[in-house]
C-alpha cells in the first residue's frame, strides 16, 4: 500500500473515531497567539477545564503589537483595547506555566516565523494555532492546519483536534523559476490556476523540481498562502535541506535523539504510485512575477498583464473599490505605500532579497511611506549583522520591530484611504490594510523594485 | 406551518457575492475584544456604515449606508443570510461567526463554505447550509418577496410558506450537535483513556517532540 504525505501524518496522529465518525487527531504542537486565544482560556476556566499538555504550548503576541518603539514594552500599546488583549495573554500564560517569547523577549515574532526559527516546529508534527496561516508549518512535513477559537479551546483540553480527513492534491511545479521570479510568485500564480476555493476540502503537497530546489523558507511562502487557495494545509516532502534547515535549532533534538528522528523523518514523502484525488502541473520557467490586481488573493496577473474586463459582479465590485480601469497596464498604476513583511514575506532570506535590489538606491519620491517589518527578534537580530537593515533606511524604508504590522493592520501601521500599496503579505481584501485601502500582492523583489520606480516594475528587468 | 420539526422560520436577505472573506464579516479593528459577544453591531462595517468604524464607538451616532442591502428597510428584520461561492473565506477568526450570530442570524446559506469558517459555524449553533445555484434562486426570489422561509433541519428540508424548495445535506452528528447543543470537549474527554495510552506511545515513538529547550542543552 502506497500512501501520500498527508495519508502518513494523519495515520501516525489518528487516536480514534468518534461516535459521530469524526476522528480525534492528537495534535503535537500548539501555537498561541493573543486574538484568538482569550475566548478559548475563557472557556475552559468557566467549564473548570485544565490544559491537557502544557509544554505543547508556545505562545507570542504578534498581530496588536506596536512595530516602532519597543523599549516601553506593554505601556508602548497606546490602544488599551489591544494592550489587554496582550495582557490577557501574559496572564494566561503565567496562570497555566506555559511557555511565551513576551514582548519583551527578543526571541518574540510572528508565530508562524517563531515556531520554524526556533525549532518548535519539527517534521512529522501535527501542528495548529488559531491563524488561518499555520499552513506554513507544512513546509517542514508537518499536518498543520488554522483553527478557530473553540477548536482552540478542544485542543487546549483534549489534546487533540476533532476533525474529518481531507482529500489529497498534488501541485507539481516543474522545471526552473526564471532569475527574478521567487517562491511569492509561485503560490501566487498557483492561486491564479485553481482559485481560492480551488483547494477547499484538501490538503495540498507542492511538489516537483522548483520546490526540490527552493530553501525551506521559499517553501513556508509557498505553504502559507495554501489557505488563499482554500486548502487548510500545505505540505512540502522532507528532504536534505529540512534536515539541514532543523539542525541545531535551540529546541530541536541533539546527540542521539537527532540520529533517531532524522532517520524517522526520511519516510516523510508521498510513495511512488500513491493517490491524489487531484493533481495540479504547472511549467515553472512559464511563471512571471504575480501582482494580484483586486480583492481576492485570486485576481492576479502576471506582471506585464492588463487589468481585466468587469465579466463579473465580483470582478466589478473589485475594479470599484481598487479603482482601476479594464484594460490599463497593471505598471502603470502609482504607489503610495510599500509594505515587507508578514508571516508570508519576513523571513531573513525575503529580507535578503529586497535589500539586494535596494541596495545604492533610492525609493522614488512619490512614495509616501514605505516600511520594513521583519517576522521576528531574531531575524532583524540577523538582518542587522548582515547590515541589511541601513540598505534599507539608507533607500527610504522604515526599519521597524517585529510583529503582523500592516498585513492586517490591527497596531497603528495602516493605509490611509484610497492608496495603493504593495504588499508583500498574504490577503488583499477590502479594508485589510486600512480603511478603503488598495492592497496589491507581491514578492519582497517586486516590492522594492517598485518602491524605487514609485509603480509597479518587472523586477526580471530591473535586475539584468 | 410551524410543525415540531421545524429549526427556524424567518426572512431571509440576500448578499450576492463570491468570496465574501472573514475581513468583511468583521473588520480587524473589531477583534482586539477578548468577549465572545457585543460584534454584531460591527458586523459587515465598512460596508454598512459610511465612516471608518472603531471599537467603543456609539453606533447609533454613526451615518449608515443606506444602499447596502443589510440597511435597506424590507431587510431590516432578515435572521437568515444568504450568499454565493465560499463564503467565509480568509482567517480563521470566529469572531466572524460570533457576530453573525450576535446581530440575530441564525442560518448561513450558501453555494459553498471555506473550511474554517464552516467547522466554526457549527462550534456556535450558526447553521451554514449549502445548496446549489438554482435552489439559492428560488430563496432569492422569496427573500425579495419577503416571504417567510422555513427550515427543518430534522428532516434537512426547506420549505416556502406553500411549498418544498430544497433538501439539504448534512453530517448527522453536526445536525444533532446544532438541534441538541452537545458539549464537544466533553464528548471528546470520554476518549481520555485512549488520548492517553496514545500520548504513551508518542512519547516512545518519537520522544524529541516532547523535549523542552532545557533538556536540550
Amino acid at each position: 500500500m502506497s500512501y501520500t504525505l498527508y495519508d502518513k501524518l494523519w495515520n501516525q496522529h489518528e487516536v480514534t473515531q468518534r461516535a459521530d465518525n469524526t476522528y480525534l487527531l492528537y495534535i503535537d504542537r500548539h501555537l498561541i497567539h493573543e486574538v484568538t486565544s482569550p475566548q478559548a482560556f475563557e472557556g475552559l476556566k468557566l467549564a473548570g477545564r485544565k490544559p491537557w499538555r502544557i509544554s505543547a504550548n508556545i505562545a507570542t503576541p504578534d498581530h496588536n503589537v506596536p512595530t516602532t518603539d519597543r523599549s516601553k514594552g506593554l505601556e508602548g500599546i497606546y490602544d488599551e483595547v489591544a494592550k489587554l488583549q496582550v495582557v490577557t495573554l501574559d496572564d494566561n500564560c503565567k496562570e497555566h506555566d506555559i511557555l511565551q517569547f513576551d514582548i519583551h523577549d527578543r526571541r518574540q515574532g510572528i508565530v508562524h516565523v517563531v515556531g520554524p526559527e526556533q525549532g518548535l516546529t519539527l517534521p512529522g508534527m501535527t501542528i495548529v494555532c488559531g491563524d488561518s496561516h499555520t499552513s506554513t508549518h507544512g513546509a517542514l512535513a508537518t499536518l498543520s492546519m488554522g483553527i478557530g477559537t473553540s477548536e482552540v479551546e478542544h485542543v487546549l483540553a483534549t489534546q487533540c483536534l476533532k476533525t474529518s480527513k481531507l482529500k489529497n492534491m498534488r501541485v507539481t511545479i516543474s522545471g526552473e523559476l526564471q532569475h527574478g521570479v521567487t517562491p511569492k510568485d509561485v503560490t501566487l500564480a498557483v492561486i491564479g490556476q485553481i482559485g481560492t476555493a480551488g483547494g477547499t476540502g484538501y490538503a495540498i503537497e507542492y511538489s516537483g523540481s522548483v520546490i526540490e530546489n527552493m530553501t525551506i523558507e521559499g517553501r513556508m511562502t509557498v505553504c502559507n498562502m495554501a489557505i488563499e487557495a482554500g486548502a487548510r494545509a500545505g505540505l512540502v516532502a522532507y528532504d536534505k535541506t529540512t534536515e539541514d534547515y532543523i539542525k541545531n535549532r535551540p529546541f530541536a533534538p541533539s546527540g542521539n535523539k537527532w540520529l533517531e528522528a532524522i532517520d524517522q523523518w526520511k519516510d516523510l514523502a508521498s510513495d511512488e504510485g500513491s493517490y491524489f484525488d487531484k493533481e495540479i502541473i504547472i511549467d515553472g520557467s512559464s511563471i512571471a512575477p504575480q501582482v494580484t490586481w483586486g480583492t481576492s488573493p485570486e485576481m492576479v496577473i502576471d506582471i506585464d498583464g492588463l487589468i481585466p474586463e468587469p465579466t463579473s459582479d465580483s470582478i466589478k465590485h473589485a475594479l470599484d473599490y481598487m479603482n482601476l480601469e479594464s484594460g490599463k497596464r497593471i505598471k502603470d498604476i502609482r504607489l503610495d505605500q510599500i509594505f515587507i513583511g508578514s508571516c508570508t514575506n519576513s523571513r531573513i532570506e525575503d529580507l535578503r532579497e529586497a535589500a539586494k535590489i535596494l541596495e545604492g538606491k533610492k525609493i522614488s519620491s512619490t512614495i509616501k511611506r514605505a516600511i520594513v517589518v521583519p517576522g521576528s527578534g531574531l531575524v532583524s537580530k540577523q538582518a542587522i549583522e548582515e547590515g541589511l537593515d541601513e540598505i534599507f533606511i539608507q533607500s527610504g524604508f522604515e526599519w521597524r520591530a517585529p510583529g503582523c504590522s500592516m498585513c492586517l493592520a490591527m497596531n497603528p501601521d495602516q493605509l490611509g484611504d484610497g492608496e495603493h500599496c504593495a504588499s508583500t503579505s498574504n490577503r488583499n481584501f477590502e479594508g485589510r490594510q486600512g480603511y478603503g485601502g488598495r492592497t496589491h500582492l507581491v514578492s519582497p523583489a517586486t516590492a522594492a523594485a517598485s518602491a524605487i520606480e514609485g509603480s509597479f516594475v518587472d523586477v526580471r528587468e530591473f535586475i539584468s | 406551518m410551524k410543525n415540531t420539526s421545524t429549526f427556524h422560520i424567518g426572512q431571509a436577505v440576500p448578499l450576492e457575492r463570491d468570496n465574501i472573506d472573514t475581513d468583511q464579516i468583521i473588520p480587524k479593528q473589531f477583534l482586539k475584544s477578548i468577549k465572545k459577544s457585543g460584534f454584531g453591531q460591527n458586523l459587515f462595517d465598512a460596508w454598512r456604515y459610511e465612516d471608518e468604524g472603531f471599537p467603543g464607538q456609539d453606533v447609533s451616532l454613526r451615518k449608515i449606508n443606506k444602499d447596502f442591502i443589510l440597511n435597506q428597510k424590507k431587510f431590516l428584520d432578515s435572521d437568515i443570510l444568504i450568499s454565493k461561492k465560499n463564503f467565509g473565506c480568509g482567517s480563521s477568526r470566529e469572531h466572524a461567526v460570533w457576530s453573525l450570530l450576535d446581530y440575530g442570524f441564525k442560518v448561513v446559506i450558501a453555494e459553498s463554505f471555506a473550511d474554517i469558517f464552516y467547522n466554526n459555524c457549527f462550534n456556535n449553533g450558526l447553521l451554514p447550509i449549502v445548496l446549489d445555484s438554482k435552489e439559492i434562486d428560488q430563496l432569492l426570489d422569496l427573500a425579495d418577496q419577503r416571504q417567510q422561509i422555513e427550515i427543518d433541519l430534522e428532516n434537512q428540508i426547506i420549505f416556502s410558506v406553500d411549498s418544498e424548495i430544497a433538501h439539504f445535506d448534512i453530517d448527522p452528528f453536526r445536525k444533532k450537535c446544532i438541534l441538541e447543543g452537545l458539549d464537544e470537549i466533553g464528548l471528546s474527554l470520554t476518549h481520555s483513556e485512549q488520548i492517553k495510552e496514545f500520548e504513551k506511545n508518542r512519547i516512545l515513538d518519537s520522544p524529541w517532540i516532547f523535549i523542552d529547550e532545557k533538556e536540550n542543552g
